[in-house]
Formats: structure tokens, C-alpha cells, sequence
């Protein structure tokens, strides 16, 4: 158990930089989670973490220990890999005792922490197979269980669940934050799914292009998003976003697709810094309601239906705007219907930097 | 099994046997005319000895030289000792060598990497016989003509880079992230080659260790060229003996050819466990 921090970190490969000065603060025995899209540098920053790669700049502190100069080796954390990296010319047995052995572990310790993993993920009838002879879900146990029998401080996982069905990921998922919770090592978790990010994390750090967005937990994450990036990206469906609103004159309303929606003096909402401005408007599907003709309702004009059983997402456009509002099944869709916004839940942005607006 | 199933797999049981026949027509005859009596051979369909006899074999091992100290010393004995020596010592060099270079190839920039790479390959478009006369003088320069050590030398100049390119392409399919594991689990860089890398190239390895054996095994020319004395001569400068310009003897030549072939089929024989294919597979994703 350990608590992580990074200063200042930059890494970049040639002329390209990748990740531009991140400080990250995971408590001790948090389950941490960099979530960001693809290419965001999530791989690269878990990288340097464990030492595989060099910081072109700044700090890496293991509980308050300078380690960015430290080989991989030294650091004592456990990793798990997207493509599990099994060594294929041992037995599970082999693979789970390798790093024990390493560091010269005593046989008997070395069996019974074998054992003891084995038992907690089910693997003791695969401990004398080899690696080629297992599924994909037995494969992620083996690399899992890997990491659980070093008894870390430090756990990694690079995306350890995408090459997993769906109905096996939310399986493991649960069984990743129950060895969590149970061995109270500290976890740093990186995936682009954000699904797995907002069920897992603790702390969630949300990245894009090799900057840290936002930090908070999953909810105040959801709730309260720092930028127009975050609120787009976590949450699903994904937040409606309708560029190009003005806010009237006293900052108590703002117009979309021709309708006035009130903005209800909310927590730091200052009207007076809102008046007259240009912005763009964010509402998440699922704070949209259909509504018979009300003055506070703006058009919507539905196309296309996704039905996911109870509730159905409603593709289709705000006047000139797409967007998805999340119905529940048993409302009937009529070409053209007028949807509620629930007047708290009305997001803000500057037109131009993204920023939200208070 | 369908009727249809069984019709197929005797067609195709009766196909291999041809092709099986087929290969090996020119080997049996090599044997038959290995113990056969007569002194020429004729031409037969089914290659079968006849007087059948192991003289010819006895005569081919059994060669002697007189020493210095004016006994005898068994002749045959010492070229097998040459031609093991000179390739196993061929083949060690080249993997040998060939490991870390292919190794740093495969997974490290560094400059005048290309150009290396280049004239490496630049080196394996000249056949050896190309080159027979300036290794000649160079080793003569050297004082290692009529060398094992000459030989071996010679031999090595082509090995090592052709174990070079097997080598890079096999630690180049060896995914990174296994020695990263290596790493993190408590593994020094040369822990991770050692511990991962090796043992899963070993099929590899032992493909280029016996490719590079019996190209130095079956070498001809250069030994021909570079060797004078008989006590120094590799078997097939010994084989090419029994076939003069004008009395070739066939049935010692035959018999000397099986004699020579025992090594590198014992080599086969003790390498193809290594062999097995797909021993790298599944250690990452699936
Ligand atoms: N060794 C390298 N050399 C050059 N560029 C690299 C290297 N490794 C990563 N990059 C670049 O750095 C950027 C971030 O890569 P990284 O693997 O960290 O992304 P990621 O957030 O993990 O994405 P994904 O979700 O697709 O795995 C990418 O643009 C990638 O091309
Ligand atoms: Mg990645």
C-alpha cells in the first residue's frame, strides 16, 4: 500500500509530446481510474508509472519516495497487460511463481501464495497447463492472479478487460474491485470505456490529449463536469450539446431552438456573468422528458429508435441540432414531440474554450 | 466414416506413398549399391543389393595412416572427428554470435543500424566460392591453412550472418510485452533475455544451430581448397576421393555417403523435440 503522486510528469517520443505535465494524487489503498479516448497517452502514463518507459520530465513519488529514476524491477509494482503478456513456455503454476522466484522467495512461500491465488480465482485445475491450452477468460485470471501473488503495493492494469466477451467483462470487473478491496494495495486502472471507469473508480482522472481534465469521484465527475470534453465523454448515451444558445439579457434564462429555458439561480451560478452571452448548451439524454406543449419545452424531432429494453434512446434533432434523448419504452414516439429539460440539470459552456460556465 | 471419407483417405494415403517413393528412390539405390558384391552396378528397377556384403562399408571406416613414430593411426575416425568438430564449432559460433547481435537488432535503434543490416546482406549475396581465393590467402598469411581452426573460421563468415537474420526475425515475432512483464515482475533487462526471450526462441535457435551444422557439414569446395593433408580433410573431400577422374568406386562412395549421413540424422533426431512449432503461441491475447 502506497500512495502515488507525479509532478509535473511530461513524456514525449521524438517531437511529439505525449503527455504534457501530469500531476496525479492517488491516496493510499484508492482504486484509481485514467479514463480518456484513444491515444490520450492513458498506456504511456501507466508506463512510466511502472517503469517501462522515461520521463522526459518530472517527478514519479511512491509514497513520498523519488522513484522516476528507478528500473522496473526496483519499483515492486504488479501489472497487468491488454494482451496478459503470459509466459508461454511455463505452466500457470510457472507463470504465477516467476516473479516470487525472482526476487528469491522460499519455496513454501512461493506454494503457498501459488495456492492461495489459485484458489481465489479458480485456477487450481489449469496450474499444470500451458498458456496456449487456456481461453481468453482464463488467460486474464492467470495474469491477474500473477500480480496478486507479488503482494504489491502498487497494482497497474493497462486495459485488462477488452479482449474479453462483454457478459465475461462485467463478470471480471466485479472480481477486479473485489481482489481490490480485499488485498488493499492501491490500484491505478486505465481504460478508454468509461462504463468500466465510473463502476470501478474511486478517483477518476479523466485525460484527454496528455492533459488530466478533470479529478473527483465517478459522480461529481458525472455531475459536475469541469469542461465541455468531460461532460461529452463520460456518461452514456453521451451528453446533447446545442451550440450556439444565447442567455438573455438578466441571465435568468437562455434561448434553445427558439424556446426560453429558465436558469434556476443554481450553487455559484452567477447570472450577472452569464447576461447576453454566446454558449453552448449541454443536457444529458437522460434529463430530457416528453411533455404535452409547454412553454419551457423545446421541439424534438425523433429518427431513429434504439431500444434497450426498458428505456429507449431517441435519435433525431433538436431544430437544427442532433441529439439523443433517453425515453422510457412504454411512451409512445410521435414524429415530432416536445421534450422537458429539467432546468437544474442545464449544463453551460463557453462557445469558445470549452470551460463551464457557473 | 462415410464411404466417401474412406475413398478419400486411401486417395490420399496412396498419393503421399508416391511422393514418399518418389524421394526416396535415389536413396535406396545409394544403400543397395552400399552392399552389393558386384563391382558394377546395374541398372535395376527395385534397388535391392546383390551378393549382398558389408565389405565396401568396412573399407570405407576402416582407413588407416602411418604415424611419426611408425605405427598406424585410424585415418577414418580422425575426418569424422574433423567434419563433427569443424561444424559443431561452426554452428556454436554463428548462434553464438549470432544471439546478442539479432537480439540488439530486433529490438534496439542504434546508429548504423541499416547500414549494418545492409552489409550484412551485402555478405550473403557472394557465394563462398567467390571468396575461396582471398581466404586462402588470408589464411595462409594467418598460418591457418590446413586448419581446423582455418576452416572453422571461414565457415563462421557465413553462418554467423545468415543466423543473424533467422535470429532477428524470430526475437522480432517475440512480442515486447513479455519481457516487459519479465520486468515488472522483478527481472533485470538481462534476467527478462535470458529467463523469456531464450527459451521461447529455443525453436528458432535450434532451426539456425543445425541449418548452419550441415551447411559447414556438407561444405565441399572451401575445405577441398583449403586442405592438404589427409588427417585434416572433412568427409566430403574424403567422399569425393572414392570418385576419381577414372576408377570410381561406386559402392565405397555409396557406403561413405551413409556413413556420413548417420550424424546429421542423430543431430535431427536429437534437435526436433526443440522444434516444435507453436511453442511461442498463447502467451499474449488469443
Ligand atoms: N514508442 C512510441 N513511439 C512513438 N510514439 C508513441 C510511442 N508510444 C506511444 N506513442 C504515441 O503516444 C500517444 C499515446 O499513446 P498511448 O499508447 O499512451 O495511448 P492510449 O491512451 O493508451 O490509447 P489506447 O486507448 O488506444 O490504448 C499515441 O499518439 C501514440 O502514437
Ligand atoms: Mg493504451
Amino acid at each position: 500500500m502506497v500512495n502515488v503522486e507525479t509532478q509535473g510528469l511530461r513524456k514525449s517520443f521524438g517531437d511529439t509530446e505525449v503527455l504534457k505535465g501530469i500531476d496525479l494524487r492517488v491516496p493510499e489503498g484508492s482504486f484509481a481510474v485514467l479514463v480518456g479516448p484513444s491515444g490520450c497517452g492513458k498506456s504511456t502514463l501507466l508506463r512510466l508509472l511502472a517503469g517501462l518507459e522515461q520521463a522526459t520530465e518530472g517527478t514519479i513519488l511512491f509514497g513520498g519516495e523519488d522513484v522516476t529514476a528507478y528500473a522496473p524491477k526496483d519499483r515492486d509494482v504488479a501489472m497487468v497487460f491488454q494482451s496478459y503478456a503470459l509466459y508461454p513456455h511455463m505452466t500457470v503454476r510457472d507463470n504465477l511463481a516467476f516473479g516470487l522466484k525472482l526476487r528469491k522467495t522460499a519455496a513454501d512461500i512461493i506454494d503457498a501464495r501459488v495456492t492461495e491465488a489459485a484458489a481465489v480465482l479458480g485456477l487450481e485445475p489449469l496450474l499444470e497447463r500451458f498458456p496456449r491450452a487456456l481461453s481468453g477468460g482464463q488467460r486474464q485470471r492467470v495474469a491477474m492472479g500473477r500480480a496478486i501473488v507479488r503482494r504489491s503495493k502498487l497494482f497497474l492494469f493497462d486495459e485488462p478487460l477488452s479482449n474479453l466477451d462483454p457478459a465475461l467483462r462485467t463478470q471480471v470487473r466485479v472480481d477486479i474491485r473485489k481482489q481490490h478491496d480485499r488485498l488493499g494495495a492501491t490500484s491505478i486502472y486505465v481504460t478508454h470505456d468509461q462504463v468500466e471507469a465510473m463502476t470501478l473508480a474511486d478517483l477518476l482522472f479523466v485525460l484527454s490529449e496528455g492533459e488530466v481534465q478533470q479529478v473527483g469521484s465517478p459522480l461529481e465527475v458525472y455531475e459536475d463536469p469541469a469542461n465541455r470534453f468531460v461532460a461529452g465523454f463520460v456518461g452514456s448515451p453521451a451528453m446533447n450539446f446545442i451550440d450556439g444558445c444565447r442567455v438573455s439579457a438578466d441571465g435568468a434564462a437562455v434561448l434553445v431552438a427558439e424556446r426560453r429555458l429558465p436558469l434556476p439561480p443554481s450553487e455559484g451560478r452567477e447570472p450577472s456573468k452569464l447576461a447576453g452571452r454566446e454558449v453552448c448548451v449541454g443536457v444529458r439524454p437522460h434529463d430530457m422528458s416528453i411533455v404535452e406543449a409547454s412553454a419551457h419545452a423545446i421541439p424534438f424531432t425523433p429518427s431513429i429508435l434504439e431500444t434497450l429494453g426498458p428505456e429507449v434512446h431517441a435519435h433525431g434533432t433538436f431544430g437544427a441540432h442532433e441529439g439523443v434523448v433517453a425515453v422510457s419504452a412504454d411512451l409512445p414516439l410521435a414524429r415530432g414531440v416536445m421534450v422537458h429539460v429539467r432546468p437544474t440539470r442545464l449544463y453551460l459552456f463557453d462557445q469558445a474554450t470549452g470551460a463551464t460556465l457557473r | 466414416m462415410t464411404a466417401r471419407a474412406i475413398a478419400n483417405n486411401v486417395l490420399s494415403h496412396a498419393l503421399l506413398l508416391v511422393a514418399v517413393a518418389f524421394a526416396l528412390y535415389p536413396v535406396l539405390w545409394v544403400v543397395a549399391l552400399a552392399f552389393s558384391g558386384d563391382s558394377v552396378p546395374t541398372a535395376r528397377a527395385i534397388p535391392v543389393p546383390t551378393a549382398p556384403t558389408m565389405d565396401h562399408l568396412r573399407e570405407v571406416v576402416s582407413t588407416t595412416r602411418p604415424t611419426p613414430d611408425g605405427g598406424t593411426a585410424w585415418l577414418f575416425g580422425r575426418q569424422l572427428a574433423n567434419s563433427l568438430l569443424v561444424s559443431i564449432a561452426t554452428a556454436l559460433v554463428g548462434v553464438g554470435v549470432a544471439i546478442p547481435v539479432a537480439y540488439a537488432l530486433a529490438r534496439f535503434e542504434f546508429v548504423g543500424k541499416s547500414g549494418g543490416m545492409a552489409t550484412l546482406l551485402a555478405t550473403q549475396m557472394f557465394p563462398a566460392v567467390a571468396s575461396a581465393v582471398p581466404l586462402f590467402i588470408m589464411l595462409e598469411a594467418m598460418g591457418l591453412l590446413n586448419t581446423r581452426t582455418g576452416l572453422i573460421l571461414c565457415y563462421a563468415s557465413t553462418s554467423v550472418p545468415f543466423a543473424i537474420f533467422q535470429l532477428r526475425g524470430a526475437f522480432e515475432t517475440i512480442p515486447v510485452d513479455l519481457e516487459e512483464a519479465a520486468m515488472v515482475d522483478g527481472a533485470s533487462r538481462f534476467e527478462a533475455f535470458v529467463r523469456v526471450v531464450l527459451p521461447v526462441a529455443k525453436p528458432a535457435i535450434a532451426v539456425t544451430f543445425l541449418f548452419a551444422f550441415m551447411t559447414a557439414y556438407n561444405e565441399f569446395i572451401l575445405a577441398a581448397t583449403l586442405l592438404s593433408d589427409e588427417s585434416m580433410f572433412t568427409l566430403p573431400v574424403v567422399l569425393q576421393r572414392f570418385i576419381g577422374e577414372y576408377d570410381a568406386q561406386w559402392e565405397a562412395f555409396a557406403a561413405g555417403a551413409l556413413v556420413v549421413s548417420v550424424p546429421v540424422m542423430a543431430l535431427f533426431y536429437l534437435l526436433q523435440k526443440h522444434m516444435v512449432a507453436g511453442l511461442g503461441a498463447g502467451g499474449v491475447k488469443g
